[in-house]
């Protein structure tokens, strides 16, 4: 049992070396004097913290990947909590084909749909960068929303709302006051999975970019290919500290709701 | 005419699996309606078209007279307590008592008022702000039949409220639940498959089977009068004895002529039979007087029920089943008389 035990600790202590050391590496490097990413690093300063706020590219790109991921995450919810109530509520022909098609969404690869919608919606259609930026976005992480939610509403008893109905409310009476109470935590996890998502995105977000609009992974990786200091560690750690607070708030909203 | 009126109803899945066929019920105002029946007979279907949960693919639903065919459920007014009470886990006790009353728009003090009159009835004064999951069993059943009363509803409608509970509890509630129903004076539909529990609270019981009813008749009728050989199956009948037509009567196997019971009528059909259950054979000390509705037999089995000790007799129609006392104990082998008395020998 002892030497199980032991054992146990060290796997446990391998898998979280290996998922954090990177991190406290890139944390260490932002704090260095020297001009260049290093370890150890030397030195102490606070210096690129502040290089990261008087970058002019990085603030603006923040703004537009914050206010846009938003904007993606709430047409996700808001297209996939009523989708995936419907889904799991109704029964109806081709009901199996629209479930799949909304629970695989990363079968095309990321690449393409960035490549099909820039084609698409920039080039045929003429529409503004933006526009596509959020519709892509809301369609690569919609899926979280689905699913997340979905399995939410799987697992509330239905008959909670042939009860609710049986006292005289209507569906949308329903849906409100009972299922929407009971799936909140569902949907606070699928709107913190899909945010993040679509906050990191790349391969999409890099096909449907323009003069002004640029999301920030996008602006960090021609930031590297250019120049190679510790901003980018810093940025990288405010990033982090960001996930952080944004799951802990949540985590926080999810308990009180309950 | 009846309170609650159940016309031709017809429900069948995929258009073709029928579950009700033609089903007629009527419930008289006040009383209290089992549904009775083995799983898949459509007893919690019948139960899902009069609450509006599930729509009949024909027939009609009449209450007081009023078509209730096309009202919707959050239209009826009819309380459901379902088999897992299905109480709203986001909402205290009292909240979710009050919310067919929110839903009526019914005043604050008022819903103030009666939800801690209601409470009160059911003996859970003191948990009105907990949450479901805090709760008991027996306790949300409560809450349960609490919230569904609540709105004074016009039906009351339960769906196997007590086969979640333990043994002790389901015995305490049913009384409970008659007790209630009685002080309302609420017509009720109980669906249930438990035959004790649904004779010792019902005022009417209606056996289904396949999707129809078999009979609807009085607990006390159905124990004593099957009117099907299902339905006697169902109740605790065991022996069958197939039945003829002769000149003189009725008889088994063309040797045994049977008396009966003269007042009930035989059914003018073929393939009648004879059942009886074990309890009320008779097995003849070799000195009785008794000489008729005599079947001779060798005991195969004696078992031992606590009260009684039970035979497994086989005669020349078959093995039969019959109690005896212990003042008198018969073995294996031994060759023994059985009488079926007149007024406990049923034709189905």
């Amino acid at each position: 049992m002892k030497r199980k035990n032991t054992f146990l600790i060290f796997m446990v202590g391998l898998v979280y070396f290996f998922i954090f050391a990177p991190l406290v590496l890139i944390a260490l490097t932002s704090f260095t004097t020297e001009s260049y990413i290093a370890f150890p690093p030397v030195g102490f300063t606070l210096d690129w913290y502040s290089k990261v706020f008087a970058n002019k590219t990085f603030i603006s790109s923040f703004k537009l990947s914050f206010t846009i991921s938003l904007a993606a995450t709430s047409i996700a919810l808001l297209v996939g909590v009523p989708g995936a109530y419907a889904l799991s509520r109704n029964s109806f022909r081709g009901k199996k084909f629209i479930k799949d098609l909304f629970f695989s969404p990363n079968l095309v690869p990321q690449v393409v749909l960035g490549f099909a919608l820039f084609t698409f919606i920039i080039v045929r259609l003429r529409l503004n960068v933006q526009a596509a930026l959020l519709l892509g976005l809301a369609i690569s992480v919609v899926t979280y929303a689905f699913r997340i939610v979905g399995a939410s509403i799987e697992s509330l008893d239905y008959a909670i709302e042939e009860a609710a109905m049986s006292l005289g409310a209507n569906r949308l009476t329903v849906f409100f006051r009972i299922v929407l109470p009971n799936i909140s935590s569902g949907i606070v996890s699928a709107f913190l999975l899909a945010f993040i998502n679509a906050f990191n995105n790349v391969p999409l977000t890099i096909f449907l970019s323009g003069p002004g609009v640029v999301t920030l992974p996008v602006a960090m990786m021609s930031y590297i290919e250019y120049n190679y200091d510790p901003t980018v560690s810093a940025l990288s750690v405010l990033l982090m500290l960001m996930s952080l607070a944004i799951m802990l708030v949540s985590e926080k909203l999810v308990k009180s709701g309950r | 005419m009846s309170y609650l009126e159940l016309k031709n109803i017809d429900v069948a899945y995929d258009g073709r699996h029928k579950v009700l066929d033609n089903l007629q019920l009527n419930i008289e105002e006040g009383q209290l309606v089992s549904l009775l029946g083995p799983s898949g007979c459509g007893k919690t279907t019948t139960l899902r078209v009069v609450g509006g949960l599930l729509e009949a693919n024909a027939g009609q639903i009449l209450l007081g007279g009023k078509d209730y065919t096309n009202i919707p459920i959050h239209k009826r007014n009819f309380g459901i307590v379902f088999q897992s009470y299905a109480l709203f886990p986001h909402m205290t006790v009292e909240d979710n008592v009050a919310f067919g009353l929110k839903m009526r728009g019914d005043k604050k003090a008022e819903i103030g008022r009666k939800v801690a009159e209601i409470l009160a009835t059911v003996d859970l004064t003191d948990l009105g702000k907990r949450y479901p999951k805090e709760l008991s069993g027996g306790q949300r059943q409560r809450v349960a039949l609490a919230r569904a009363l609540v709105v004074r509803p016009k039906l009351l409608l339960l769906d196997e409220p007590l086969s979640n509970l333990d043994a002790k509890l389901r015995l305490k509630m049913r009384v409970e639940i008659r007790e209630i129903q009685q002080k309302l004076g609420i017509t009720t539909i109980f669906v249930t498959h438990d035959q004790e529990e649904c004779f010792s609270i019902s005022d009417r019981v209606a056996v289904m089977n396949g999707g129809i009813i078999e009979q609807y008749d009085s607990p006390e009728n159905i124990y004593s009068y099957p009117a099907t050989e299902f339905v006697a199956r169902f109740v605790g009948y065991e022996n069958f004895l197939p039945l003829e037509r002769t000149a003189r009567g009725l008889a088994s196997g063309g040797s045994i002529d049977f008396k009966i019971d003269g007042s009930r009528l035989i059914p003018e059909r073929e393939g009648l039979k004879g059942t009886i259950r074990p309890e009320d054979m008779v097995i003849l000390t070799p000195d009785s007087p008794i000489d008729h509705n005599i079947i001779e037999g060798q005991v195969e089995v004696r078992t031992y029920l606590g009260k009684s000790y039970q035979y497994k007799v086989s005669t020349a129609f078959g093995d039969l089943v019959a109690n005896g006392s212990s003042q008198r104990l018969y073995a294996a082998g031994e060759k023994i008389r059985l009488h079926l008395p007149e007024n406990r020998l049923i034709v189905v």
